[in-house]
């Protein structure tokens, strides 16, 4: 095959209608009447399966009769008290692998109850309604603890924290609070500014002042804030993006695909956003989908999603790879990236090799090659720990990510971590609420000690 | 095909569904319509006295309860008697009547309990060619402060006395419609026999609020702030229904009465049951207010088709045939042992069955086995009393096995295949006084 001399990348390829309809909200909301009608088909399990697969432990039989009881507000505030991040997780939470994966309607009739949906009718509704925060501060203990990061392992540390009495001070890189749920997560997924509305709604306990545009190593340091604060939080998440290793990388057109994630969620206006016609997605997980999918929906013509490995070996879902493939994304499996195509430096294309497991399970290429043109490729074969700012203190590290005990007890007596940046790290919203949770309570058992 | 045909009394109809008297009944163009849809017969809404009609309230006349998904479980309402003048009532049920000679057309009746008002309105009804008349002691509101309604159906001499009338004042059949608002219905069931009726039905609407509005703290429904009780019915009621049939039916003094069922039937397995405790007709309202009278398509068809798997030709095959099984707690066979049984196949492991078991009954269902979720009878705790069959969502997955063989686990004593009963069981003080 040959590969065009010339890349096609441009803004506008759509209507101002279509570009509207397409970024809509891709799971609309239940209307009160199919919430009560799904609810009710909740069993109200005993030790309930889905309470234990979700990764925040929320009681959801109870929230979910909450609804049925018609009382989504005392719902909404069962969610919230495991996991104050409720509306954001029932929007991106991949609950097909989380809660509604062993519902015992999924079990019984292949349909488990949708319980993410519902989780998201109940604090929807909450918010809507404008209800008072749901928790109250207690009393002032005096201490001060410093989080690094307002994503959602930050915010949910610095929330449970206030509620415990604490001060908490974040300090934040980038302009907005909110980490992932602001910058990297699908917009038609999180419509309508709700990570930032989430954000005032957890600021509403009180007692949580962000300092945006502070980062670690650059702003501040550890030495400097472990001297100041009682206790350090660390969720640093991942900010470097790994690289393909192959020559013409810098090209125009390869792009990190969280920078582009990050670009349309911040975009004013989609129709500026400049798209390829023909793009090629190099990953496997939800970063690829998400990115696929986006460039689908801002008017890519042919959009290919390659990974190196077997569909089931993918992180993102099958029902993620499935929305993927219902938007016309080509996904192929047992591909990795041999060589780029680059013209006028730009890119126009990408050679893939064919892979395969060897005997002894190893992935290696077969020799095979298959070259696809490609006006723009995105990188989204994961992201790494920065560790720069960590450099110099006595925290154990284990492949850039930090170590730490089941409490999120870093090595250093006076520094908590949570959330993508330590290890065994899942990736997920709702993975990193509970790191702040868990993160939270155990400075205030210190701290109250 | 079976024959879904009914002589009720002499009366016939081509099938035993009939309308009961209710606002499906109020009008020659409502009971024009059951009969094009097929229903066999109509109990046409209560007739009041001549003279200016009764008034009904303006505002809303029925409350509700419902499942989840709305689907209406019972209703009551607040509706008096027929608020149509009774001339152009008796018009209209002769000329219906005369349209449709092979549907049962029975009159309802409601006067003032003074023999002078029955006898001056029964030769009007009868003139219409109707087939029988109902004389309605049930209904628990509006009428029965004026001394009518369940005001009579609650003083079995008055039942006595108005039935005496009617058979003497008319050669039509005379139908008792009794109201459950009463302690036991055996009382005027005897008392409707005695005044010579031929047949009683029932039940008519229970007492009831269904609700209470919780922001104006009044009950539902409201009229302009302020609510009544109301009669209660549709398919919450059945099973109280089905008890009282069940009572009459094998009541030394009633047995053999001819019973016309009423109470929550809304499918032809409802209708069966009623006739299987020897119920001739069923009268129907609550469905067809919620469905339409369409409905009695799903209810002739269910029935016969039924009948032909069963082998029932007519109704009279199995019409009563579940009397004699209805008997007294003492009765009961005290050597019947039971365990539940949970098919681990079909077990979806939602837990409802452990935790009704552990909380509020035996404790006899694991919860874990192995360490892994597991729900499995305990038979030496299990006293057989089938909630968690009941809990269970899931059709057939816990069914109740009797033990034959060896002991029971529970008590360890050796299962006993002779039937004994309260009666002659040691621990009966009475039993030992039998024995003397």
């Amino acid at each position: 095959m040959t590969v065009s001399e010339t890349s096609d990348v441009k803004a506008n390829r759509l209507s101002s209608a279509d570009y509207a309809d397409n970024f809509s909200d891709i799971h609309p909301p239940l209307t009160p009447h199919e919430a009560i009608v799904e609810a009710d088909r909740c069993y109200f399990c005993y030790d309930a399966p889905c309470m234990t697969a979700c990764p925040t432990s929320i009681d959801i039989p109870l929230f979910i009769r909450n609804i049925q009881a018609g009382n989504p507000i005392g719902s909404a505030k069962t969610i919230f008290s495991e996991n104050i991040m409720g509306g954001m997780c029932a929007r991106v939470c991949p609950t097909e692998t989380l809660c509604e994966e062993v519902c015992v309607r999924e079990i019984a009739e292949g349909k488990p109850v949708k319980i993410g949906l519902l989780q998201r009718h109940a604090t929807d509704t909450f918010m809507e309604r404008e209800q008072p925060h749901p928790f109250t501060r207690a009393a002032s203990t005096g201490k001060k603890i410093a989080v690094i990061g307002a994503g959602p392992a930050g915010l949910s540390c610095a929330h449970r924290l206030a509620t415990h009495g604490h001060d908490v001070t974040v300090y934040e890189a980038r302009e907005k609070a909110g980490g992932l749920n602001e910058y990297g997560i699908a917009s038609y997924k999180t419509t309508n500014d709700f990570a930032q509305d989430e954000v005032e709604f957890i600021l509403q306990i009180g007692g949580i002042t962000i300092e945006n545009g502070k980062a670690l190593g650059r702003d501040v340091n550890l030495e400097q804030l472990t001297a100041e604060f009682d206790a350090v939080f660390l969720g640093l998440g991942l900010p470097g993006v790994n690289a393909l290793g192959l020559e013409g990388e810098t090209a125009s057109g390869v792009v990190d695909a969280v920078d582009f994630i990050g670009v349309l969620r911040q975009a004013e206006d989609l129709s500026l956003l400049e798209v390829g016609r023909r793009i090629v997605v190099i990953g496997g997980g939800m970063t690829a989908i998400d990115a696929a999918i986006q460039s689908k929906l801002l008017g890519a013509e042919e959009v290919t999603i390659a990974y190196r490995r077997g569909q089931e070996h993918m992180n993102a879902s099958l029902y993620e790879q499935e929305l993927a493939q219902t938007h016309g994304v080509v996904i192929r499996h047992w591909v990795m990236p041999s060589s780029l195509h680059v013209a006028d430096g730009s890119v126009t294309g990408i050679t893939l090799e064919k892979t395969r497991l060897d005997a002894a399970g190893k992935l290696s290429g077969t020799g095979e090659l298959v070259t696809l043109q490609a006006d723009q490729v995105f990188k989204a074969i994961g992201q790494t720990p920065d560790a720069g700012p960590l450099a110099g203190l006595p925290i154990e590290l284990e492949k850039g990510r930090i170590r730490t005990a089941a409490d999120r007890r870093t090595s250093h007596p006076k520094i908590w971590a949570g959330g993508d940046c330590i290890i065994g790290g899942e990736d997920l919203t709702v993975v990193s609420v509970e790191d702040g949770k868990i993160a939270a309570e155990s400075i205030h058992k210190a701290l109250m000690a | 095909m079976a024959d879904l045909s009914t002589n009720f009394l002499g009366i016939k109809s081509p099938n035993p569904f009939w309308l009961a008297s209710a606002p499906p009944t109020d009008k020659a163009y409502n009971v024009e319509r059951a009969f094009e849809a097929g229903w066999g017969g109509v109990v046409w809404k209560t007739l009041g006295e001549a003279g200016p009609p009764v008034v009904n309230v303006n505002g809303p006349r029925y409350g509700a309860i419902w499942g989840p998904d709305r689907r209406l479980l019972g209703l009551n309402n607040i509706e008096l008697i027929t608020d149509r003048d009774l001339e152009i009532n008796l018009r209209e049920i002769a000329e219906v009547k005369r349209r449709w000679p092979d549907r049962a057309m029975i009159v309802s009746i409601m006067v003032p309990c003074e023999e002078q008002s029955w006898k001056a309105i029964l030769p009007r009804v009868e003139a219409t060619g109707a087939d029988g008349i109902e004389l309605n002691f049930g209904c628990p509101h509006g009428m029965s402060e004026r001394g009518m309604g369940a005001a009579v159906g609650q003083v079995p001499e008055y039942i006595q006395m108005v039935a005496e009338w009617c058979k003497h004042y008319s050669s039509m059949p005379v139908i008792v419609k009794l109201t459950p608002n009463i302690t036991d219905i055996r009382y005027p069931a005897r008392a409707a026999k005695a005044g010579g009726a031929d047949a009683v039905s029932l039940i008519n609407t229970i007492s009831s609020i269904v609700s209470v509005d919780l922001d104006n703290f009044a009950p539902v429904p409201t009229i302009d702030g302020k609510g009544s009780h109301g009669g209660y019915c549709g398919p919450a009621v059945k099973p109280i229904a089905l008890n009282m049939v069940a009572e009459i039916a094998r009541d030394a003094e009633t047995r053999g009465l001819p019973i016309s069922g009423i109470g929550g039937i809304q499918t032809w397995r409802d209708a069966a049951e009623y006739i299987a405790l020897g119920c001739g007709t069923v009268q129907v309202c609550t469905a067809a207010m919620t469905y339409g009278f369409k409905i009695v398509e799903e209810m002739t068809q269910g029935l016969s088709d039924w009948m032909d798997e069963k082998g029932y030709a007519t109704l009279a095959d199995f019409q009563g045939r579940a009397v004699p099984n209805v008997t007294d707690w003492q009765y009961l066979n005290l050597n019947y042992i039971t365990k539940a049984r949970i098919d681990q196949d079909l077990c979806i492991k939602c837990g409802r069955c452990h935790i009704a078991c552990e909380d509020t009954s035996h404790q006899a269902i694991t919860a874990m086995v192995d360490g892994v979720r597991h729900f499995e009878v305990m038979d030496d705790e299990c006293v057989g009393c089938n909630l968690c069959v009941n809990v269970c969502p899931v059709d057939d997955c816990i069914t109740m096995i009797e033990m034959t063989e060896g002991s029971d686990p529970r008590t360890g004593r050796p299962i006993d295949h002779d039937y004994a009963n309260w009666t002659t069981h040691p621990n009966n003080p009475m039993a030992k006084q039998a024995a003397e």
